[in-house]
């Protein structure tokens, strides 16, 4: 079922939660909601879900009109963070709870419904465990129970809040194969909120970034690491570091030098350059580079990170180089970006900016 | 866990706090002489009595009606708490309003009020002439003086037992268990009998447990607003007094000794409900 959500805004004494936020999900779509805390992902799922009211904006289901229909109306499965299990019944009534809880007339038979639980316990890989209590159940196998409950229903959309949030790393891992496994073959659209980019990247169709209430950017794994469209995107999704610079006659300057960077077409004046610390190239002699001061130097995993002072106003960056570089302290090094963003001082992306924009400047350089 | 499997039962695990040995020492000791050391010599006393005896003041007639007319109210009493002491707690963990705080405080006077000035002002209340008696006097209820006055007396001494008993545990309750069962298309009362009121099952059984128990031994308000005419509105532990008054201390035993095997019964009983309870939910 496609889901549609228009103009969505949400108060909270005041505080917008959520601020004109439109977004269009197509049918069998897995979609990661991300962002950092308060940034109002979870709002949104809680919105879509009926489990909370929306000041203004609506929430169509495919081509009808949700937002009057009461959470049980909806049909949707929601799993929670903390997976919110009934303890006093067992895992098998914990599934079955959906359909017995229906209407006489819609409700199937109590054969039909311990049949149904028990297929769905195979299809989260519990068999075997219909007649334990939630307490004796270990989280990872808590949260599989959670989704299966929630499959149960034939829901028509299925809704996860952090639903890996308060497990360990190594289960979270293999959950987020498992969720996609269980997506690929039921089908439902799906949304997912987390704050784990790595989850959003590997496990999503699409990622949808969000930042105080707003959608920052919406696009593949792929759109949203190669080309942020804002410098929240650019700074929140994966590594990166930036530098105050000065756009004039289509060069970028810091200070009084220029650092070989072209930005034709850009407005003089002043700007932020954002770059990934492993996209660059170093270079020997400086003739248009970036050249700085070793500060600081750290081993991280295969490569060395360092951070460097440019120029005299202290500005830091900080770039990977091979972890065989000996980066003495104070040593001065100089490198240029391979691949870079140029954004304004509102935040608006600049012309002109990253390789794509150079592919002469680069084969050069390369 | 495996360890301690191999090894078989432990007296005690092995933790990181020690003196367990002493703790249990200590806990019997004291439990032996504030609690058992007592209640042996109630029993000793109405051993003296010899069988028949025991058996002639127990079957007798007015016993027999104090003690159905104890526990009997004292039942119906825990009951009516058990679902407006539920109510209460609801409404003080649920709701903000202005003068929450202020309720809650009022939850605990039957605990702190002396239960005879409780009895004389439910007394004042409830008979033919009092602001509520006389509501019900024309509609021929007579509240005061009767086993229904009784009822009421005991109601208010019971309430906080259950309203303190439920309101942590409900607390506790996590709302998103609540909007689980909403996704899941469960209404309102379905969630509510279905979810919340079974996860509370245990501590409920406790409140009455505790409320029971406490009107079972209450004297102080009952005896006021009963009028103890006997065979009517007698209750056991008033009973009791009368014999000591008459100096018969192994009459006055026999029947403590009695209302003591019965509590203790109930009182097992319950605690047997909950343990499997707990065992269930964990």
């Amino acid at each position: 079922m496609d889901l549609s959500i228009r103009n969505l805004g949400k108060q909270f004494d005041g505080f917008p939660a959520l601020d004109d936020v439109s977004l269009d999900i197509r049918s069998g779509e897995l979609i990661a909601l991300l962002g950092p805390s308060g940034s109002g992902k979870t709002t949104l799922l809680r919105v879509v879900a009926g489990l909370e009211q929306p000041t203004a904006g609506a929430v169509f289901f495919g081509g009808e009109d949700a937002s009057h229909l009461t959470v049980q109306q909806r049909n949707v499965g929601f799993v929670f963070q903390h997976y919110a299990l009934f303890r006093h019944m067992t895992v098998a009534d914990n599934i079955g709870f959906g359909l017995r809880v229906r209407p006489q007339a819609s409700r199937p038979p109590r054969a039909e419904i311990r049949r149904r639980a028990g297929e769905l316990l195979d299809f989260v890989q519990l068999s075997g465990l219909e007649k334990r209590y939630p307490a004796q159940l270990s989280g990872g196998q808590r949260q599989r129970v959670a989704l299966a409950r929630a499959l149960a229903i034939e829901p028509r959309l299925l809704l996860l809040d952090e639903p890996f949030g308060a497990l360990d790393a190594q289960v979270r891992r293999e959950l987020r194969r498992w969720l996609r496994d269980i997506h690929d073959a039921t089908g439902h659209t799906t949304v997912f909120v987390t704050h784990d980019q790595e989850e959003a990247l590997e496990l999503a169709d699409r990622v949808v970034v969000m930042n105080r209430g707003r959608i920052e950017q919406v696009g593949t794994a792929d759109e949203v690491y190669d080309a942020p469209n804002s410098p929240f995107v650019y700074g929140f999704i994966g590594e990166s570091s930036t530098l105050p610079v000065r756009i004039e006659d289509g060069q970028l300057w810091v200070q009084d030098r220029t650092i070989g960077l072209r930005a034709e077409g850009a407005p003089a004046g002043d700007g932020t350059l954002h770059f990934r610390p492993h996209d660059v190239e170093l270079l020997d002699g400086c003739g248009g580079c970036i050249a700085g001061v070793v500060v600081a130097s750290r081993r991280v995993a295969g490569s060395r990170r360092v951070e460097l002072e440019i120029g005299s106003a202290g500005n830091r960056v900080e770039i990977e180089l091979p972890a065989d570089h000996r980066a003495a302290e104070r040593s001065r090094i100089a490198f240029r970006p391979q691949r870079w963003k140029l954004f304004g001082d509102g935040g608006e992306p600049l012309p002109h900016a990253g390789h794509a924009a150079q592919p002469k400047a680069m084969a050069g350089a390369n | 866990m495996s360890l301690a499997g191999a090894a078989g039962w432990r007296f005690s695990k092995p933790s990181v706090v020690p003196g367990f040995g002493l703790t249990l020492g200590f806990s019997l000791a004291y439990l032996t002489l504030i609690i058992l050391i007592p209640l042996a010599a109630l029993l000793l006393r109405s051993a003296s009595l010899g069988w028949p005896q025991f058996w002639a003041i127990a079957t007798d007639a007015r016993v027999l009606h104090a003690l159905k007319l104890s526990f009997g109210a004292s039942l119906l009493a825990a009951l009516v708490n058990v679902v407006f002491g539920t109510v209460v707690a609801w409404v003080l963990v649920r709701y903000r309003f202005p003068g929450r705080r202020v309720i809650d405080a009022i939850v605990d006077l039957p605990f702190a009020l002396p239960t005879a000035v409780a009895g004389i002002a439910l007394t004042t209340l409830y008979a033919p002439r009092g602001w509520i008696g006389a509501i019900f006097a024309p509609l021929g209820v007579k509240i005061a003086y009767t086993p229904l006055g009784i009822v009421i007396a005991l109601v208010f001494i019971g309430l906080p037992f259950v309203v303190r008993t439920v309101q942590p545990v409900m607390e506790e309750i996590d709302r998103e268990v609540e909007e689980a069962a909403a996704t899941l298309g469960a209404g309102r009362a379905q969630t509510l009998l279905r979810v919340l009121l079974p996860g509370l099952a245990p501590a409920i059984t406790t409140g009455f447990a505790l409320a029971f128990a406490r009107a079972v031994g209450e004297y102080g308000s009952v005896i006021f607003i009963a009028g103890n005419l006997p065979l009517k509105t007698e209750i056991a532990p008033l009973l009791i007094v009368i014999k000591l008054e008459e100096y018969n201390y192994a009459g006055a035993t026999a029947i403590a000794a009695i209302m003591l095997a019965i509590s203790f019964a109930m009182l097992f009983v319950i605690n047997l409900l909950q343990s499997w309870s707990r065992r269930r939910y964990g």
